[in-house]
């Protein structure tokens, strides 16, 4: 395929890999292409950030890592690389021997992704259940889990149920749940979008610190742009299905050369320095994903797109060495 | 760590809750007190009664409430005490087993209905809203005339006609759940179908099929009772509150105590487990969960 997809360093081998993948909708109204050649690479023990606005695809991104597309989705092409073995030709069971014990997923609402049924000890060991442990070694294990996400007296709590935890002590749980198999890749999607700013910043934290800990490597799914620059080492920029800028976060943050990179940076509340009264946006709305047409996906709203755009999607280029950028614009060397 | 982050609530059990609302509820007391007496009664039936249930008289037909026979006796000199007390055993056993197999049946149908494929879920819908086309009576008479009036019999009709309540409360449950977030985690976190059903989504919809089912005890009740009293229940001379109040109602204008004798315990029973059941539910609902001090 087209070797201008390669984003990312390739010195170390890439704890998960995903390559040209594309994934379509059926939907009554025809094929939604929801994804179209996504290539991102996330080395070991880094973190990488995968950012966009909603309905971008960052959801299908993570259903297809664990394989847990719904009925009517078709991935149309493409291999998901899990330390060097193909997720999309897995079997049940070893996809179910994957998930959880090699990827494992934080998400968004702590409040409803425990089950409400069942006390916290329990849902601890019962996802233990692929180790032949003893009941009381697996409690053990989840204590000690519970007790290193910082919450106190860890034994006692095994036997509450969720809703007699606050949210960010949930938030801490799930991640207690994430990591207690150890997993090489966690996913965290969304994970501080429920919680309150004070509360954000603690379970930054502590993602940084147990990352470091259990030296995993992190897809980190925000639309958070501050969180992305201060937890992430990459970014992966997304847009309606396409990957339009990837990079480290310096080249992100501070070179950002795709417009929708550039107009999203822009949006961001924190960066605005000056008082106003209307917080920015980007004008207009992602295109339909049915009737796609052949030309820059972002061509619609784009403000510096020139007459002589050619009308086909960009290739991906790479400007300085892992930041890759999927506009015509910057064949003319904009970087600085 | 910050005062939010660690503000917690006292775990409590659910048994501790159950007491403290009953000490609260005057009625939900009440209902217990009656389901204990049916209950008990129904268990120590053999210890209890003070005369041989079937045991014919005909010196003491219709006699009136006495020491000796505190409800009186029907036309047969029997002593009609000693009958209700041997007719709670039948109707609580009609009662236990229908409830319980269909119970169970329906929490397997329908559980593989929300969980499973959209066309096993029509074909079990459409099966469940097939039995529950006819109604009960009409759907009894017609298994009585195959199988002949017997205790299994009103066993069969209840357990046919209620597993489709069952299966569809069931059903709404296991759908609503099936999307939720936490059933999404379990599935990244590596568990299987049966693992999901059995683990996760069992324990979430027992709880209100287990208060449907005791609010439905007094209706299983009921329905045995009305079937003996049409005589297509219990065989003579095996004492329910249904044939008792069958025996009586031919001689109501003079021996008013057979019928009551019959019917007051219906009516107990109903209310006792009606009372208890939505206890029950107010205990155990989500949504009127209250925070017991």
């Amino acid at each position: 395929m087209n070797h201008d997809m390669q984003p990312q360093t390739r010195s170390k081998k890439p704890v998960l890999s995903i390559k040209e993948l594309s994934v379509d909708f059926k939907t009554e109204r025809g094929l939604l292409q929801a994804l179209r050649r996504i290539s991102i690479d996330i080395p070991s023990q880094q973190i990488v950030g995968l950012v966009g606005e909603s309905g971008c695809g960052k959801s299908t991104v993570i259903n297809s890592i664990l394989k847990l597309l719904p009925n009517n989705a078709l991935i149309k092409n493409g291999r998901i690389e899990l330390q060097g073995e193909d997720v999309l030709t897995m079997s049940q069971a070893q996809l179910r021997a994957t998930r959880g014990k090699r990827v494992s997923v934080i998400f968004q609402d702590p409040m409803t992704s425990l089950n409400p049924a069942l006390s916290i000890g329990r849902q601890m060991t019962n996802i233990q259940y692929r180790d032949q442990l003893s009941k009381s070694e697996k409690r053990q294990r989840a204590a000690d889990m519970l007790t290193r996400v910082g919450i106190p007296d860890a034994e006692k709590r095994l036997r509450s149920y969720p809703h007699q935890f606050s949210g960010g002590m949930l938030q801490r749980i799930a991640i207690a749940m994430a990591l207690l198999m150890q997993p090489a890749l966690l996913i965290a999607d969304e994970p501080t979008t429920a919680l309150d700013a004070t509360l954000q910043i603690q379970i930054i934290e502590l993602l940084k610190t147990l990352q470091k800990e259990f030296r995993c490597s992190v897809l980190f799914v925000s639309h958070h742009l501050g969180l992305v620059a201060d937890f992430c080492d990459q970014v992966v920029v997304m847009y309606a299905g396409e990957i339009v800028e990837s990079g480290s976060v310096r080249d992100i943050f501070h070179r950002g050369s795709h417009p929708y990179t550039k107009r999203l940076l822009e949006c961001d509340p924190a960066r605005i320095k000056t008082k106003t009264r209307v917080l920015p946006t980007i004008p207009g709305s992602i295109p339909d994903l049915v009737n796609l047409s052949d030309s820059c996906i972002f061509n619609d709203r784009c403000l510096i797109k020139q007459n002589n755009c050619p009308q086909t999607v960009a290739p991906l280029m790479e400007l300085t060495t892992g930041h890759f950028v999927r506009c015509y614009l910057n064949q003319e060397g904009e970087s600085e | 760590m910050n005062n939010t982050d660690t503000k917690l609530m006292k775990p409590d059990s659910s048994m501790g809750k159950l007491v403290k609302h009953l000490l609260r509820d005057r009625l939900a007391m009440v209902g217990l007190l009656l389901v204990i007496l049916i209950t008990g009664s129904a268990i120590l039936a053999p210890v209890i009664v003070p005369h041989n249930p079937n045991k014919m008289n005909v010196h003491y037909r219709l006699k009136g409430p006495s020491i000796e026979h505190w409800l009186g006796t029907d036309q047969l000199g029997r002593d009609v005490f000693s009958r209700v007390i041997v007719g709670s055993r039948i109707a609580l056993k009609v009662a236990l087993i229908s409830i319980g197999i269909a119970g169970g049946l329906g929490l397997v149908l329908g559980m593989l209905a929300g969980f499973g494929s959209k066309k096993l879920d029509s074909i079990l819908i459409i099966l469940f809203d097939t039995i529950r086309s006819f109604p009960t009576i009409m759907f009894a008479l017609a298994v009585v005339t195959l199988f002949g009036p017997s205790l299994n019999t009103i066993i069969l009709v209840v357990i046919i006609t209620s597993i489709p309540v069952y299966g569809r409360i069931v059903r709404a449950q296991t759908q609503a759940l099936r999307h939720n977030d936490f059933i999404l985690a379990e599935k990244a976190m590596g568990a299987g179908k049966m693992r999901i059903l059995g683990v996760h989504i069992l324990p979430n919809v027992i709880g209100p099929l287990l208060i449907i089912a005791s609010m439905d005890i007094p209706v299983v009740v009921t329905i045995e009772a009305g079937l003996s009293f049409l005589g297509l229940g219990v065989r003579p001379p095996t004492a329910s509150w249904g044939s008792i109040l069958n025996d009586g109602y031919a001689f109501i204008r003079n021996s008013p105590w057979l019928v009551i004798a019959g019917g007051a315990p219906l009516i107990l029973t109903t209310l006792g487990f009606t009372f208890f059941g939505e206890a029950l539910r107010d205990i155990f609902d989500p949504k009127l969960k209250q925070e017991v001090v």
